[in-house]
């Protein structure tokens, strides 16, 4: 299974006139995990949806591997997608599920289910392939649906928001276990989320979009640091979007620092609106000038050698180099 | 506090449970009952024997006429569940739009605002010598003759059944249909599958327990039919209904029952068979 680069050019999708994706560009090298982040109706469940071939191209093609695939049958692409639900076939053992892409390719049924087995030891359910899918808990399921996709030998695998459906705590076990069979198979995984967090522990690659369009793309770490919108900042989160007298910024929550008010390294003088408690860190809004609300993320200790109580005046402080000029809403395509 | 409760469900129960009793168990014990008694040609002897069951099951046209009710069953089965599988697959699977698909379900249930007799009769002038389907053949110059086996036949017969009984199978195929999961369809087709693979290897199978309910419909009602063959086949064609239906008119009660104990059992035991197949608990 050698990753391929999956390359989108112009790619758009039109329901009647509604325009779902909107002329996106984009280049993914192989072997990245590459995150489609954004609110629902952003346009990255159809993006996904086209690359896989469940969805007609409107316009612009997609190339995988130098391929131009976008009006293939989605079995031809050298895709494989992972739906939401797993959309696993009810009446079908466990084994049959993922040995039927090769049932219907005409394989031999001993052949198969070989091949499925060795499959489902790939994602540790080597013992369960008897069971029907009713029988197994949500995570199981999302294995088997796993194994299923990949038993094609994808150059690129398709994930629908695979994680939604599991409940947070084998979210976090399933999102690592995903990143891992990513770096050991080596193919390209697109991964549909509406998670921050999710994208940002998975992606290599994160593509932030919104309104049909692509807001901005990058390494995780970049998108996160240096959000080029305020969509952006406001999406991913632990961003204050401000507008101060140099222009529209966004400084991370954990870069603002507090002071009293009128000390000399204090930029700005706010009003401590709410005061939250999260463990690591106290979490204090604030009102700044221009009825602006923001938030600091505190270290607790260094909160409570000086804790400060709503309704007190404080004094903002922050290094220059938090922060990043937005720019101006609306966002323009990259 | 747990006996009230107790109580409540069994007068819950109790009112489907006395109908139920008056009007279906009752009845079939009288059935069973009356089998047992003697007959002759001018009167009717309360008693235990066995004589009306030996004369049926020694009697060669029971054979001949069981033969037949199992003939039309499975004919009207294959055809009502070729059609009515065709009819749901369309109504759920390439109608999009959800009023026309209620109204397109509605539209198949216009012939239901009349009553069956006249449903079948109204065959009658279509199918005749001089009827319509004759005289339009001939005047195509299709054939020269009048097909004699349009009407009063075996396929007259069948026909009926199958105009009469098809929406039995749409409706409960038409109904799992629309419960199967679209992106299992995406998943089969994201597998490679054809249109066929995925109509045998995903839908069908998916698609047993209404199947098997719209099966149960159709023969049950295909196998305790008599009017319908007696009227399309102009009295000339016999199944066990009509069996029982001229005893009943000669006044034979005690071996019209024993008759009909015996299609209740046969009927009963078809069910069973099925049910072998397809776990149908699961649609109730």
């Amino acid at each position: 299974m050698a990753g391929s680069d999956l390359e989108l050019v112009g790619l758009t999708k039109r329901y009647g006139t509604t325009i779902a994706v909107d002329a996106i560009n984009h280049h993914v090298q192989a072997g990245t995990y590459v995150c489609l982040l954004g609110p629902s109706g952003c346009g990255k469940s159809s993006t996904l949806r086209m690359i896989a071939g469940h969805e007609s191209v409107s316009d612009g093609a997609i190339l995988l591997g130098n391929r131009d695939i976008s009006r293939m049958p989605p079995a031809r692409r050298g895709t494989a997608m992972m739906f939401q639900n797993y959309a696993l076939f009810p009446h079908l053992s466990v084994v049959d599920n993922v040995a039927f892409s090769l049932k219907v390719a005409g394989k031999p049924k001993d052949a198969r289910r070989r091949e499925a087995a060795e499959m489902l030891e790939l994602v540790d359910m080597g013992a369960y392939g008897d069971r029907m899918p009713a029988q197994l808990s949500g995570g199981q399921q999302q294995r088997v649906a796993l194994a299923r996709a990949l038993i094609t030998r994808p150059q690129a695998l398709l994930l629908d928001e695979p994680l939604s459906a599991l409940d947070p705590f084998l979210r976090i076990r399933m999102r690592a276990e995903l990143k891992k069979l990513q770096r050991e198979l080596g193919i390209t995984f697109v991964h549909v989320t509406h998670g921050q967090d999710e994208a940002l522990a998975l992606a290599d690659e994160i593509i932030v979009m919104n309104n049909a369009r692509i807001e901005q793309a990058g390494p995780a770490r970049e998108v996160f640091n240096r959000p080029r919108t305020e969509f952006v900042a406001r999406f991913m989160g632990g961003h204050n979007v401000m507008s101060l007298p140099e222009g529209y910024v966004a400084i991370r929550s954990d870069g603002l620092r507090i002071t009293d008010p009128g000390a000399p390294d204090a930029r700005l003088d706010a009003r401590v609106t709410a005061i939250e408690y999260q463990g690591t860190h106290v979490a204090l809004s604030a009102t700044i000038p221009g009825d602006q609300s923001v938030t600091a993320l505190v270290p607790e200790a260094e909160f409570f050698d000086a804790p400060k109580a709503p309704g007190q005046s404080i004094g903002l402080c922050w290094d220059p180099g938090q922060v990043h000029p937005l720019q101006p809403a609306p966002a323009t395509p990259n | 506090m747990h006996r009230a409760r107790h109580l409540t469900g069994w007068l819950q129960a109790a009112p489907l449970a006395l109908i139920l009793l008056t009007f279906l168990v009752l009845p079939i014990i009288t059935i069973v009952i009356v089998s047992f008694w003697r007959a002759t040609e001018f009167s009717i002897i309360p008693a235990f024997v066995f004589d009306n069951y030996v004369f049926f099951f020694t009697s060669s046209v029971t054979y001949k006429v069981f033969f037949a009710t199992f003939k039309y069953a499975a004919i009207t089965w294959a055809l009502t569940l070729t059609i009515g599988f065709t009819v749901a697959y369309f109504l759920a699977f390439h109608i999009r739009s959800l009023q026309l698909q209620i109204g397109l379900f509605l539209l198949c249930t216009i012939p239901f605002w009349t009553s069956n007799i006249i449903r079948m009769i109204s065959w009658i002038p279509f199918l005749g010598r001089n009827g319509i389907a004759n005289s339009t053949l001939i005047s195509w110059g299709v054939i020269d003759q009048p097909l004699e086996w349009l009407l009063f036949s075996d396929f007259s017969v069948i026909l009926a059944f199958v105009h009469l009984y098809t929406l039995f199978m749409v409706v409960p195929i038409f109904n799992t249909m629309m419960r199967i999961d679209r992106s299992l369809m995406e998943a089969a087709r994201d597998a490679g599958a054809s249109d066929w693979q995925t109509l045998w290897n995903v839908i069908v199978p998916l698609c047993k327990p209404g199947i098997m309910i719209g099966t149960i419909f159709v023969v049950t009602l295909v196998m305790g039919d008599f009017i319908t063959v007696r009227f399309m086949s102009g009295s000339q064609k016999a199944n066990v209904g009509r069996l029982i239906s001229n005893d009943i008119a000669l006044l034979q009660y005690p071996s019209a029952s024993a008759t009909a104990v015996v299609l209740l059992c046969t009927v009963l035991i078809v069910i069973a068979i099925l049910l072998r197949f397809v776990d149908i608990r699961k649609e109730l």
